[in-house]
């Protein structure tokens, strides 16, 4: 059994996050990946259409929070390992829990954060409703763990190539924003269609948004944080595992 | 009491075991060397000690704490320097220094006092504000090693602190072993250069092949192999091995323009020398003969493993 401090793991938590948000914010494949991609989405898909913005904007935020949370994670492993500082990194008074933590927040908070951005301009510009500020609250909270999470468990393959985690994490991500109710409502959705957006995370995320903005969720506003909690814990879970495997078969 | 213990170690990458129950004890103050040829299980040992791998058996204490119970409490003990100078390229050197001093919790004051001051022992005060992927490796390694002292650790850690340096940078690196071993570090670190381990380290371990096969001073190590001894000659012609054939003759080797023949009785090689020269119309330039440096123990203990 592992004794722990606290205050020392906390302290190491924050300053792996730190290092991220100084070091990997800027990053090619996070500017393109967590910034441009869900815009150039929204406009490829809403330019042109005679589309209700208001009914289409829980769903973009969603869209949004989810691209930018999982931009940062799929790249810090990897490139610490390419560069040999994973190794220092791990001989500091850390340990993996502290690392992946480390990296979930600065996803979480890079998503957060850009994210506000876009809800706050978008507010002021468009007058859009808000139906509940603490279901927004918790979208916002359990959106960007829950998807900063799936950025740190892509990168938890045992490569050194950022480049191939990036190609993953597109595989994965791509599929999910046309299969989570973005683009057509969930309430719209019948039979298999919806039996298939409910297996995606993603759903929940946009659902919660819409309980938060438009009042028109699918499900109550609980079970999707129940559900996007339980997806948090799995993808912790799994991220460790993976990742312990990996220093069990070498750096 | 010994800052680091390591009691039967066992680490295996499938197949291959890189460490094979390697147990060792580094008294408190002292320097401690480890020697061993490419892929003898130096980095990965380091690694277990490290707490950056978990070992498949046994124990590793740093300074009286478990580092599989308590890794935290245990890497604060610590200062490590990895192999390959890995500090962060895209902070400038004062924020490497800066940043991994708050993993050991000193305060805002101290950690700027300390910073300041490590970099100018460091010589790198004049570019503490540039980015550290702007620097040579000496300096990269200048900087890894700024950060790993920065907490006046009781037990540092050097994975091959020296290799790949300009001489500058070499003996700056040298002088900071002494200087933290002189105000109370114990020191562990890995080394090829055995000459540089000679002239730092109370106790050298070799290990071969994931063991442990010799461990004590540099000279008792060279002691282990006192009864052998050899003759250096050289010839003003070519010659080949084949010359050095006889029954007080262990091996040969070529050694710069001479050959090194070892032997447990140099005055019967001697003589066996001459006579050949003269059967052979050889001319020797010059013979002598010495007794084993640290450097030709580690050889022979290494191909006897």
């Amino acid at each position: 059994m592992m004794d722990l401090d606290a205050g020392v793991f906390a302290r190491s938590v924050w300053l792996v996050a730190e290092k991220n948000m100084r070091i990997y914010y800027y990053r090619g494949p996070v500017v393109v990946f967590g910034l441009l991609f869900p815009f150039l989405m929204f406009f490829t898909y809403f330019i042109g259409r005679s589309l209700n913005l208001i009914a289409f904007f829980p769903g973009f935020l969603a869209m949004m929070l989810f691209f930018t949370s999982s931009s940062v994670g799929p790249l810090i492993t990897p490139w610490e390992k390419r560069e040999k500082t994973y190794e220092r990194l791990l001989s500091l008074p850390v340990i993996l829990e502290s690392i992946i933590l480390g990296d979930i927040a600065a996803g979480a908070i890079f998503g957060v954060a850009i994210t506000a951005i876009v809800w706050g301009v978008s507010l002021a510009l468009l007058h859009l409703p808000l139906t509940s500020a603490l279901v927004l609250v918790v979208a916002f909270i359990l959106g960007a763990i829950g998807f900063a999470a799936l950025g740190t468990l892509f990168a938890s393959m045992a490569t050194d190539v950022p480049s191939n985690v990036m190609m993953l994490s597109s595989l994965v991500r791509l599929p999910l924003i046309f299969a989570s109710g973005i683009f057509i409502p969930l309430n719209q959705l019948t039979g298999w269609e919806f039996v298939l957006t409910s297996i995606s995370p993603l759903t929940y995320l946009v659902d919660l948004f819409h309980a938060a903005l438009t009042n028109d969720a699918v499900y109550p506003p609980a079970l999707d944080a129940l559900v996007l909690v339980i997806i948090i814990v799995i993808f912790v879970l799994l991220a460790k595992a993976i990742q312990k495997r990996n220093l069990v078969k070498g750096l | 009491m010994d800052a680091i213990e390591a009691d039967h170690l066992c680490k295996s990458f499938g197949p291959v075991t890189a460490v094979n129950d390697v147990s060792l004890a580094v008294k408190e103050g002292s320097v401690f060397g480890f020697l061993g040829p490419n892929g003898a299980g130096k980095t990965t040992t380091i690694r277990l000690l490290t707490g950056v791998l978990s070992p498949d058996t046994g124990s590793v204490w740093i300074d009286g704490i478990d580092i599989q119970k308590n890794p935290l409490a245990a890497k604060l003990k610590m200062g490590v320097i990895p192999e390959n100078s890995t500090v962060y390229g895209d902070m400038t050197a004062e924020q490497n220094v800066l940043w991994m001093a708050r993993f050991y919790g000193l305060d805002r004051n101290t950690r700027k006092e300390r910073t300041r001051e490590i970099l100018r022992q460091m010589g790198l005060a004049e570019r503490k504000d540039d980015y550290v992927r702007t620097f040579s490796k000496g300096m990269r390694q200048r900087i890894s090693i700024a950060c790993a002292i920065v907490h006046s650790p009781p037990v540092l850690i050097l994975d091959e602190p020296t290799t790949g340096l300009d001489v500058q940078s070499r003996r700056l690196v040298i002088e900071t072993i002494h200087h933290m071993n002189e105000t109370g570090s114990t020191i562990l670190l890995t080394t090829h250069n055995i000459e540089e381990a000679h002239a730092l380290c109370n106790t050298i371990s070799i290990i071969d092949k994931g063991k442990i096969i010799a461990t004590g001073s540099p000279e008792n190590l060279k002691k282990t192999f006192d009864t052998t001894k050899y003759v250096e000659v050289a010839f003003a012609q070519p010659v080949g091995k084949d010359l050095f054939v006889h029954e007080n003759i262990s091996r040969a080797e070529r050694w710069g323009d001479n050959w090194r023949v070892y032997t447990n009785d140099p005055d019967r090689v001697i003589k066996f020398l001459g006579a050949v020269a003269e059967r052979e119309h050889l001319t020797i330039t010059s013979i002598a003969t010495s007794g084993l440096s640290l450097e030709e123990a580690f050889v022979r203990l290494t191909e006897g493993a």
